[in-house]
């Protein structure tokens, strides 16, 4: 399926969602209520079928706290961009995509651990890589200071 | 008598949970498994990652995209020029520029050298993960002479850093063509013996086969690519669906198996080696003749937006994602690393088989560990 027929396909499920094209992929921009339900459509949709998420990325924007979503149907070969902005800055949360996609489950772990964003109805909202009882603070934020950083 | 048998079987109710690894021949590295088990049979797996976080994400954000390249060399250190490989074509995809073929073609050649090298490796680690240690002298001596030809053109023997943004560090050495000839029909005479030594011995048919199962729509959720994922069905090969570099001019198969279970694991990753000897036979001997860099501005900086590259490294899917604000430091850089993924698959793949099925089950995964941690 090409972009149009995408925008077009997308569009007929919600006529208000943000669709730019980048230079690589179709962006969509969803808002973080409507971010399950949207990542629900993506993949069950026979026409879209997104699939496969082959990457998660947390992001902090200086505007707000943001997840990226790349995806890819097998079926159709077809990409595209999923973007959702935190609501709150001070406690950042988004819905999970876990049970949507289950190689969500660490990445969004991932996210929870340098960024700080906690996914709602995450079965397992643990840090993953930095030590769970003594790490204090998220070392991919921009006002992320530690002493040991060393700057050039 | 009564009582022990009794004794036995409150025993064997019992859940158990064991740690294997962080220091454990099996795991190639420092990850740790919580192992829940029942007698013998494994509950649930949990992997514990992070005792080599590095923090290269937050280190990018401070260097320049050149030397970005080094870290990436340093996350999966098999792969190490598949993995320069996607940073510059980020760079030279965001800035529009066109390398010149020569370039296209030896990033080919040397990123199919080093799959074979990574597959050799991770064939005679196998077998020794498994108990039959000869393998180990076998992958050894054949992926020597391939450490030898990088060791001539690029350097290094492991962590080359050849490429950079626009083209090659340097031309390729003179002996290079005629090298890479003469270990093509080298190995083409040594990997039958990789079947005869160990694909059909009786004891890795009894440890793998019907072992760690994994769907296709597993695969697919889990994200689990490369060999690992076209066991089980999964046509994730970018090479073949988003072709880079040379791929779009040479002829190859996406080796695709159907049963996803251990032993088609290690079938693919056999069979793959196969390709990229196919892959380099049709390259070496028509590598176009041309500079070896396109011209760079020593100060890189992409224009603001966010860009992604997707290759296919020896374990699967390689992704960079970057986020410029048109400095020449990006503002946010991720790595996609295959194994991490992979890994997450584990416990689907395990549990309700022996613990001594998930030595051969993550052996067949081939992790590699700082490619997990980052």
């Amino acid at each position: 399926m090409n972009n149009e027929h995408l925008i077009e396909k997308i569009r007929s499920f919600d006529s208000t969602i943000n669709i730019t094209q980048g230079p690589q992929y179709l962006t969509l921009d969803v808002a973080p209520e409507s971010l399950s339900k949207t990542a629900f459509m993506l993949k069950n949709n026979p026409d879209l079928s997104f699939d496969y998420l082959f990457c998660l990325t947390g992001n902090d924007l200086p505007d707000a706290y943001s997840v990226v979503y790349h995806l890819e149907s097998i079926k159709h070969r077809h990409c595209i961009v999923l973007t959702a902005k935190a609501a709150s800055r001070e406690n950042p949360v988004l819905d999970t995509v876990s049970n949507i996609w289950l190689t969500a489950d660490f990445h969004e772990r991932e996210v929870y651990d340098l960024i700080g964003i906690t996914f709602a109805n995450h079965p397992d909202m643990r840090r993953i890589f930095l030590d769970e009882e003594d790490w204090v603070g998220y070392p991919l934020r921009k006002d992320y200071t530690d002493n040991n950083i060393v700057s050039r | 008598m009564e009582d022990l048998i009794l004794d036995n079987n409150t025993i064997q109710e019992e859940e158990y949970i064991i740690n294997m690894g962080p220091q454990h021949p099996s795991t190639h590295g420092v990850l740790r498994f919580k192992v829940s088990l029942q007698g013998e049979t494994v509950l649930n797996v949990q992997p514990h990652c992070g005792y080599i976080h590095r923090g290269i994400e937050k280190m990018c954000e401070k260097l320049t995209y050149q030397q970005i390249i080094h870290l990436t060399d340093r996350m999966d250190y098999l792969s190490a020029h598949i993995n320069n490989e996607a940073v510059c074509l980020l760079v030279e995809n965001a800035l529009q520029i066109e390398v010149p073929e020569r370039v296209k073609y030896i990033r080919t050649i040397l990123s199919e050298l080093t799959r074979l090298a990574s597959h050799q490796l991770w064939w005679c680690a196998f077998g020794m993960d498994l108990g039959a240690l000869t393998t180990y002298f076998y992958g050894l001596r054949d992926r020597e002479p391939i450490l030898d030809i990088f060791e001539e053109t690029t350097g290094a023997r492991l962590l080359q850093s050849f490429n950079t943004p626009g083209g090659l560090m340097n031309d390729i050495h003179p002996n290079f063509i005629k090298r890479v000839k003469d270990y093509i029909v080298y190995f083409r005479k040594k990997l039958p013996e990789y079947d005869e030594l160990l694909t059909g011995n009786v004891i890795l048919q009894e440890r793998t086969n019907d072992v760690g199962f994994l769907t296709l729509e597993d695969a697919i959720s889990y994200g689990v690519t490369g060999p690992s994922g076209r066991a089980s069905g999964f046509a994730c090969d970018i090479r073949k669906h988003h072709p880079y570099s040379a791929y779009d001019k040479v002829d190859f198969k996406e080796i695709l198996y159907t049963k996803g279970d251990t032993f088609h694991r290690y079938k693919a990753r056999v069979e793959e080696m196969w390709e990229s000897l196919k892959i380099i036979e049709q390259l070496i001997d028509n590598i176009p003749d041309g500079d070896y860099t396109a011209k760079m501005k020593p100060i890189i900086k992409l224009p603001e937006g966010e860009y992604y590259q997707r290759v296919e490294a020896a374990r699967g899917e390689f992704g960079v994602y970057i986020l410029s604000k048109g400095e020449k430091y990006p503002y946010r850089a991720k790595f996609r690393s295959p194994n991490f993924s992979n890994l997450s698959a584990i416990n689907k793949m395990a549990a309700g088989y022996k613990i001594a099925d998930l030595v051969a089950i993550s052996g067949s995964l081939d992790l590699v560990i700082p490619d997990i941690d980052r």
